[in-house]
């Protein structure tokens, strides 16, 4: 599976949204409803799934489904 | 002079039903809840029967993610009490938010999620436990989820007194509504009870039947051969309004809740004090509260456990708050004999099945009632439900740690 889809199934199943409005565009909070609690675990899952940490400060600038793509690809995240 | 308080909607998920209707027409059919228990599996356990929410899956009744963020106690809560709000016709600006409240409180609150989330700190780390846990677990969230869902910005709060929880909440809230804090209150209990330490806890307690053969009668208050209660899950939620307010907008009143009695046996931790005094108290300041006496009073609810000292100790009280005549000529039931015992879910349904008693003029039984302990030697309805009139109706809550409370209803 691409990174694009991992990284898709697991907003899908986080914040119960269907796969079509998980565009890369897609912010976590305007557009797909998630709030600030959602976002911990979010990322949470991302660091489980990936076997990476997320500083604090790098996820408070993850604010859309791109920049998680961009980040995971950044640190060595194979597609 | 009090402002006279009335109960407007009725909602319960419980292990004889998914709603009010079901849950009564089980109830009065004496058809049993009680099952061997699927949520865990029970082999390490001396009981392993309990009354589960049969056929249920929260995804049918809410929304994906309310449901993987609320504790299955706060989700039996919203639904019990979407169907209170509906069934009173509380939709479409009824109530002022502002003046719609909510009071429900659990006996334990979200266990489940605690255990889940311990035991992922254990095996993966403190880091990373949800941030879900909190919110999730305290007894309080039911009530907060429960605004939210209905926009109810008035008065909240959560009661947590055991197995009386529920019985407390709706005394409170029919004080709020006296006083003018609301217009309209929702108030209940839920609980979610069966899980690894829930379970293992009560079983330590000794306070469980352990009749894992034959668990449709294991539940059987008042009898010689009762050996302990049975676990259950639900909840169960009542819309109490101001009555005037709830004549003007039209509502259907189901009845009126009378008055309320709460004590404290300051005894022991679990057992009841000699000779019910405390509940007996609870029985006589609900009777003075709703300005009625015991021969006004033709149903009693019971608390009913199915335990050695609860079901020997009411008969006493019950004898005292009433006197030897009258409490010979009162039908008393337990409908723990078919739901189990709901915990803090246990006070609002058996307020609930009172109601419907008044209603429909029928008396749910005690229905796994055989042979009567000599100790109980009342008349409990055995067997089979009993078509008589009802006009006013005690409900009985007592929970660990010596709390009790009775609640009063009369035909409105």
């Amino acid at each position: 599976m691409s990174l694009e889809n991992r990284v898709t199934e697991i907003i899908v199943n986080k914040l119960g949204v269907r796969a079509e409005e998980v565009s890369a565009e897609a912010n976590f909070q305007t557009d797909l409803g998630a709030d600030s609690l959602d976002l911990v675990e979010l990322m949470m899952d991302f660091e489980d799934s990936f076997k990476l940490k997320i500083s604090d400060e790098d996820s408070s600038s993850l604010k859309s489904v791109g920049d998680v793509i961009k980040y995971l690809k950044a640190h060595g995240v194979e597609e | 002079m009090k402002r006279r308080v009335a109960v407007t909607g009725l909602g319960a998920i419980s292990p004889v039903g998914l709603n009010v209707a079901e849950c009564w027409s089980n109830t009065v059919a004496g058809r049993s809840g009680i099952d061997t228990i699927t949520l865990l599996d029970p082999t390490p356990y001396t009981t392993r029967i309990a009354g589960e929410v049969k056929g249920y899956e929260a995804d049918r009744f809410l929304d994906r993610k309310l449901a993987a963020r609320s504790d299955r106690y706060t989700q039996f809560a919203i639904i019990a009490a979407r169907e209170a709000f509906e069934s009173a016709g509380l939709g479409g600006g009824a109530v002022a938010p502002e003046r719609l409240g909510v009071i429900i409180g659990t006996g334990i609150g979200g266990l489940g999620t605690l255990e889940t989330e311990h035991i992922k700190a254990l095996e993966k780390g403190v880091d990373r436990i949800s941030p879900f846990f909190c919110p999730m677990m305290i007894g309080n969230m039911a009530s907060g989820r429960v605004a939210i869902e209905l926009n109810a910005r008035g008065i909240n709060f959560a009661t947590v007194t055991a197995c009386a929880t529920s019985g407390h909440a709706i005394a409170c809230a029919m004080d709020a509504i006296r006083l003018g804090r609301a217009d309209a209150i929702l108030a209940g209990g839920a609980e979610a009870p069966i899980t690894m330490m829930g379970l293992g806890g009560f079983c330590s307690l000794k306070a469980l039947s352990t009749r894992n053969d034959d668990p449709k009668t294991a539940s059987r208050p008042f009898d010689r051969e009762r050996d302990g209660f049975v676990m259950a899950e639900g909840a169960s939620v009542v819309v109490l309004e101001d009555y005037d307010f709830a004549v003007r907008r039209g509502a259907h009143i189901h009845a009126e809740l009378l008055g309320a009695g709460m004590t404290c046996d300051a005894y022991h931790i679990t057992a009841p004090a000699e000779g019910g005094e405390g509940s007996a108290r609870a029985m006589i300041l609900a009777m003075e509260d709703a300005g009625i006496t015991p021969g006004d009073v033709d149903y009693i609810n019971a608390h009913g456990t199915s335990t050695e000292l609860n079901d020997a100790g009411e008969t006493q009280a019950i004898k005292v708050a009433l006197g030897e005549d009258r409490a010979r000529k009162v039908m008393i039931s337990s409908t723990k004999s078919v739901t189990g015992h709901m915990l803090g879910a246990a006070g609002g349904i058996e307020l609930i099945f009172s109601i419907l008693a008044m209603r429909d003029g029928i008396v749910p039984p005690t229905a796994t009632l055989v042979n009567p302990d000599p100790a109980c030697d009342l008349d409990y309805v055995p067997g089979e439900a009993r078509k008589a009139d009802v006009r006013c109706a005690l409900s009985n809550s007592f929970g660990f740690g010596g709390h009790n409370v009775t609640l009063a209803v009369g035909r409105r």
